[in-house]
């Protein structure tokens, strides 16, 4: 049940998009989200719900895994949707109390609605179609000018390869305490907030103790691997811009212009 | 010509504050041949992993020297030289996995020796064939097997062509399939590409393979020769409560009881055959 998360999870592929430079797909990515922001009104933020419909269906990523990594977030939709209902000019609709709705407010709550979804499935394309080690590569190079203000740009691209990867060992080693505390008559499905986050404190002094016992292998293995550090590293995928992610950013601009003349020419369409 | 030499080696470890030094190892001498495949036994607390974790250079000798291809390990500029030639496997193959795609991890090696992209390409893609486990290259390690991990970290070795292995207990924590696949692995690898193994191990079965074992104990070498003049010391192993492969188990046990049977009895089927010889009818 812990493992099955998807949020941030590669699905191997030879998609165009699994082919696109990860460096490119992480800042038009980035772009995307921004102007998930920009678009002010409903027509403009259709184009980005264009936008990320086209890449979902470039990405050849099977629709299920997307709508399981909206799961994840579904409580946060229903949550702001919830709250913006009460927020708006407009006719009056119901009134609870002092609340009033208005249609102002249904339509503020959808457009945010529609907002985070299209911003988590816009970082859902991103993480199914490029593997972790690509993402940490691409960020190190992207980096790269900071290494002159003396930041440890590899280090800390080596430091998220292995956060990442020890993201679904951990997870399983958690689910197996879970089961060894629960054995033991360990109860933590029961009581209030401060008794429930006391149960979890046996299972996080394990996972401590044996994460650190891990990253004292982990550091052994690396040496024997002569590893040390990024001077004279080479990389056996080296990243290339090609025609294909020159064309993608091609396309991503033309959507990003028409958010911004529907922004500027339908401005009172909401 | 011997490949890794230990000369008298002594090690010890700081003991907490106040507490004397614990000595690990005590005077350790052993010659290992270029391409020889050698078992190193011993039980909990024999020093057989420290000493294994001297032939890389990942712990320098208190005393005396340790040589790999005539390089000295205390020479800290040929460490990594010394790396690259000696290659370490340790116990869990989940610890020592970097990369979240099977290939990737296997690139970890030679991308840090600084090896040219093309060149890392081929040589991921050869020892992935060589553990048998290219058709993986693109999963993620944590959807494997155990022995299917511990193939990988071997390939990761492998992909820095190293004259020599080092494997500290590679089984241990494999069920007995996975057991199998890491040491035909093994097994091939010193055969067909003439690598220098030195296997670690607590398992008797697995110590029967190897053309010579060493049996440690309490810091010190007990007794080394063929897998067959070894385990023909069974009151010497047992004395210092090592076990002995079952088959050679039975045999002794039998002998004790007085039946006549040959010394150096190692597997089932010689133990077979030298009990229907006894019976004078199969069995």
């Amino acid at each position: 049940m812990l493992s099955d998360i998807t949020l941030g999870q590669y699905l191997p592929g030879n998609s165009v998009l699994h082919r696109m430079d990860p460096r490119v797909k992480l800042i038009l990515t980035f772009a995307c989200i921004v102007f998930i922001f920009v678009a002010g009104n409903l027509w403009s933020l259709l184009c980005m719900v264009a936008l990320v419909a086209g890449g979902m269906l470039l990405s050849g990523v099977p629709v299920g895994q997307y709508l399981k990594s909206l799961r994840a977030i579904i409580v946060i939709v229903v949550f702001t949707s919830v709250l913006n209902l009460f927020y708006g000019n407009g006719d009056l609709l119901l009134k609870i109390g002092v609340m009033e709705i208005r249609t102002g407010g249904v339509l503020n709550s959808i457009f945010i609605a529609i907002r985070i979804i299209t911003l988590i499935l816009f970082s859902a394309i991103l993480t199914f179609t490029t593997s972790p080690t690509q993402l940490t590569d691409a960020m190190e190079r992207i980096m790269k000018p900071l290494t002159v203000f003396h930041i440890k740009v590899h280090e800390i691209a080596m430091m998220m390869t292995i956060a990442l990867r020890f993201v679904p060992t951990l997870l399983e080693e958690t689910d197996k305490i879970m089961s060894a505390q629960k054995a033991r008559g360990a109860d933590m499905e029961s009581g209030g907030l401060v008794q429930r986050a006391k149960a979890l404190i046996p299972i996080l002094i394990p996972l401590f103790v044996s994460s650190f016992r891990r990253a004292y292998d982990l550091a052994m293995a690396m040496e024997c691997r002569c590893y040390h550090g990024g001077e004279g590293r080479t990389k056996m995928k080296s990243l290339h811009i090609t025609g294909l992610d020159i064309y993608s950013c091609c396309v991503t601009a033309v959507f990003f212009a028409a958010v911004i003349l529907l922004n500027l020419f339908l401005p009172g369409l909401f | 010509m011997e490949y890794l030499q230990a000369q008298n080696v002594t090690f010890s470890y700081d003991g907490d504050d106040g507490m004397e030094p614990i000595q690990v190892l005590r005077g350790v001498s052993m010659e290992i041949q270029k391409g020889e495949f050698v078992a190193l036994l011993g039980h909990n607390g024999s020093g057989k992993s420290t000493m294994a974790k001297h032939f890389n250079a990942m712990l320098l000798p208190s005393g005396g020297r340790v040589y790999v291809d005539g390089l000295d390990t205390m020479d800290d500029a040929l460490k990594y030289e010394i790396r690259r030639r000696v290659g370490l496997v340790l116990q869990n193959p989940d610890n020592q996995l970097v990369a979240s795609i099977v290939e990737e991890d296997v690139a970890f090696g030679p991308e840090n020796l600084g090896v040219a992209p093309e060149e890392i390409r081929r040589r991921v893609d050869d020892a992935l064939k060589a553990v048998d486990m290219y058709a993986f290259r693109m999963h993620a390690p944590y959807k494997l097997s155990g022995g299917q991990k511990q193939r990988i970290a071997i390939a990761g070795i492998i992909a820095m062509q190293p004259d020599c292995i080092v494997l500290d207990e590679p089984t241990a924590m494999l069920d007995p399939r996975g057991r199998s696949e890491v040491l035909e692995t093994i097994q091939k690898l010193n055969r067909e590409k003439g690598i220098t193994i030195v296997l670690i191990t607590h398992y008797m079965d697995e110590a029967v393979l190897a053309d010579r074992v060493v049996v440690m104990d309490n810091g010190k070498i007990l007794t080394q020769g063929t897998p067959r003049q070894v385990f023909s010391q069974v009151q010497l192993l047992k004395k210092h409560q090592l076990d002995v492969p079952q088959a050679t188990e039975l045999i002794f046990r039998l002998k004790a009881m007085g039946c006549s049977l040959p010394d150096g009895i190692l597997n089932e089927e010689e133990c077979a055959a030298a009990l229907e010889l006894l019976l004078g009818k199969p069995c």
